[in-house]
């Protein structure tokens, strides 16, 4: 009586603050990348008519990324073929110069032109061109910066990505979905139970996650479209850890069904469950390979939590990490050729990163409880969970632990994971004909 | 910590000011009350007063009863009951094995140092071990489901060795509680 009457009356407060479950996150920078490319982003033509505007989002991508040196444009925009003046950029310690335009039709669609000059040699390296409705603006302002990173890099951008993570206010719990630099957040599910584990399909149309809503663990698909959940993995004991493979038909979980946790595998929209590894310890967090040949995951069978890869066809586990007596939560990057995981240093939990052909691992994080690595699609980045005077937050470190980013949200945020590419607005590449 | 702390103080202290009656706080389990002795003079023949229910105490509820306790506790990265706690476990056994009708969910709770999905696999194994001990003096597998909290129901949210200890931490809770 007394838990309804209390739950009841926080689901009330609940509802009565929904401006702090909105607030964006917030980041702050915290280190920077070795090598940084000098460029300018001037301000696009005729970009007082957006109700947004653009080039601030494209610039605050780039320098969050510790990989640019943003050059100081004083408020100049020059004209889309700004030829005759590279030199003076060139002169202003930009290496390339980024320029463009934008037309606003009468429905509001705006049409947006971006091209990218080095100053030096006086090349045209690059030209898009996004159309976009005026709720789609920032969308396409970091697939503009996802270029220029391209470009400049080598290595494809993740600007327009986004991010999934458990937020947790009061006792109220939501599994959000957040651009990948934090903003608009979305709760796309909330409960008064602990939500876990979320873990985004392949192609970011669906998330598996773990919910308590009914007394004890249980694995559910959201349909992110449809916005509608069903359990998929709903056996007697416990139900967790779900891990997608690469077709999206298959998901990886764990179950109890003969007392321990094992890992089994369900159709990703529910049904019987195969035996995936039969061991005497836990066994649990399991990550397929993108290639879908392997499955990585966490066992104590040797006696401490290890990780461990085992074809996913079925077949005997090879034991990879042999450093630490705690070494769980792996995570494959999307080349394959690397695991981030979390190991115990001295009592500190940290997010860590181990080379599958050298076998070299690297710790890159410095936090004492950090938790749930995921990989950024291009391999670059790891987002993780953190911890700042004691709440929960989340932060970003560049693989090769150099760029460090700290995201703050309101309340306690865990469980975080890096969306696929998806959603992404046509992009025409244009030609330059001085 | 702290912060957290605060938080759940505000929200108990909001719930307070709006309740129109105060609740009463719950009955700390750790006293148990005095065996109630039935000591009531023999009935006078033939009177028509109503007389009063003698309450059938739940021995789950009696707080005198080892029933009562539902929390078994289980030593920092062991999983075997402890014999300490085995006398409380083997009770509730003997109370499935005699009460068919009787079902249990016993929830395993782990401390938060560490990956919440291993923490839920830890639960997971302390619960089983309860469930083991009861099937070991006749409850029958239907009457128990184990399931695990991991570390995300913690009872106790310090970062100390009390805390950790409480938590560490396997509940029998009964069907329809």
């Amino acid at each position: 009586m007394m838990r309804t009457l209390l739950s009841r009356t926080l689901c009330l407060l609940a509802l009565l603050l929904p401006a702090l479950a909105q607030a964006d996150v917030t980041i702050e920078i915290t280190g920077a990348g070795a090598r940084q490319f000098p460029i300018a982003i001037a301000g696009l033509n005729g970009e007082p008519a957006l109700k947004e505007a653009l080039t601030p989002i494209i610039r605050a991508n780039l320098a969050r990324s510790g990989r640019f040196k943003l050059v100081e444009t004083g408020g100049a925009v020059p004209a889309e073929n700004p030829l005759a003046e590279l030199p003076a950029w060139k002169g202003r310690g930009a290496d390339s110069l980024a320029v463009g335009s934008v037309r606003v039709d009468a429905a509001g669609t705006a049409y947006i032109r971006l091209r990218v000059f080095d100053t030096l040699s006086q090349q045209h390296l690059g030209g898009f061109e996004i159309v976009a409705k005026p709720n789609q603006l920032r969308r396409a302002a970091h697939q503009l910066a996802d270029q220029i990173y391209e470009l400049m890099t080598g290595d494809k951008g993740v600007f327009s990505t986004r991010i999934a993570y458990v937020q947790k206010q009061g006792k109220r719990y939501s599994l959000q979905i957040a651009d990948a630099d934090g903003h608009n957040p979305q709760a796309v599910l909330s409960s008064n139970e602990p939500i876990m584990s979320p873990s985004w399909s392949p192609d970011g149309s669906r998330m598996a996650y773990v919910s308590f809503e009914r007394k004890k663990p249980i694995v559910y698909v959201l349909d992110l479209y449809a916005g509608s959940a069903k359990a998929v993995a709903n056996f007697k004991g416990s139900n967790s850890a779900p891990a997608w493979s690469p077709d999206g038909r298959t998901l990886a979980v764990t179950l109890t069904l003969d007392g321990i946790s094992q890992l089994y595998l369900i159709p990703s929209d529910g049904g019987q469950a195969r035996r995936l590894q039969r061991s005497a310890g836990i066994d649990t967090e399991a990550s397929f390979s993108p290639d879908g040949r392997y499955v990585v995951f966490t066992s104590d069978r040797g006696g401490s939590p290890q990780l461990y890869r085992a074809p996913a066809a079925g077949g005997e586990a090879e034991r990879l990490s042999f450093e630490g007596s705690y070494n769980v939560s792996p995570h494959y990057s999307a080349d394959g050729k690397m695991l981030t995981f979390v190991r115990r240093e001295n009592g500190a939990f940290r997010v860590a990163t181990l080379d599958l052909l050298s076998r070299q691992s690297l710790t890159l994080s410095e936090g004492g409880y950090d938790e749930s690595p995921s990989f950024a699609p291009n391999g670059k980045l790891i987002l993780y969970a953190t911890e700042v005077g004691g709440r929960g937050t989340l932060a970003m470190v560049s693989s090769d632990g150099l760029v460090k980013q700290r995201l703050s949200a309101e309340g306690d945020v865990r469980e975080p994971a890096w969306g696929p590419y998806t959603g992404q607005l046509p992009l025409t590449r244009l030609s330059f004909n001085p | 910590m702290m912060k957290k702390t605060l938080a759940s103080l505000t929200v108990l202290g909001l719930l307070s000011a709006c309740a129109s009656t105060p609740s009463a706080p719950t009955a700390p389990a750790a006293e148990p009350a005095a065996p109630v002795v039935e000591s009531k003079p023999a009935a006078p023949v033939a009177d028509t007063t109503i007389q009063p229910v003698k309450p059938q105490l739940d021995p789950l509820k009696d707080p005198a009863n080892v029933l009562s306790k539902r929390g078994v506790y289980f030593d920092f990265d062991k999983y075997d009951v402890r014999a300490d706690q085995a006398a409380l476990v083997e009770a509730h056994g003997r109370y499935l094995a005699a009460n068919p009708s009787r079902s249990v969910r016993l929830e395993g709770n782990a401390d938060e140092r560490g990956s919440r999905e291993y923490n839920l696999a830890l639960g997971q194994k302390r619960a089983e071990a309860v469930r083991q001990a009861l099937g070991a003096v006749g409850a029958k597998e239907s009457q128990i489901e184990a399931v695990s909290n991991g570390e995300e129901k913690p009872r106790a949210t310090g970062r100390d060795e009390a805390s950790y200890a409480e938590n560490r931490r396997a509940d029998v809770i009964y069907n329809g509680e």
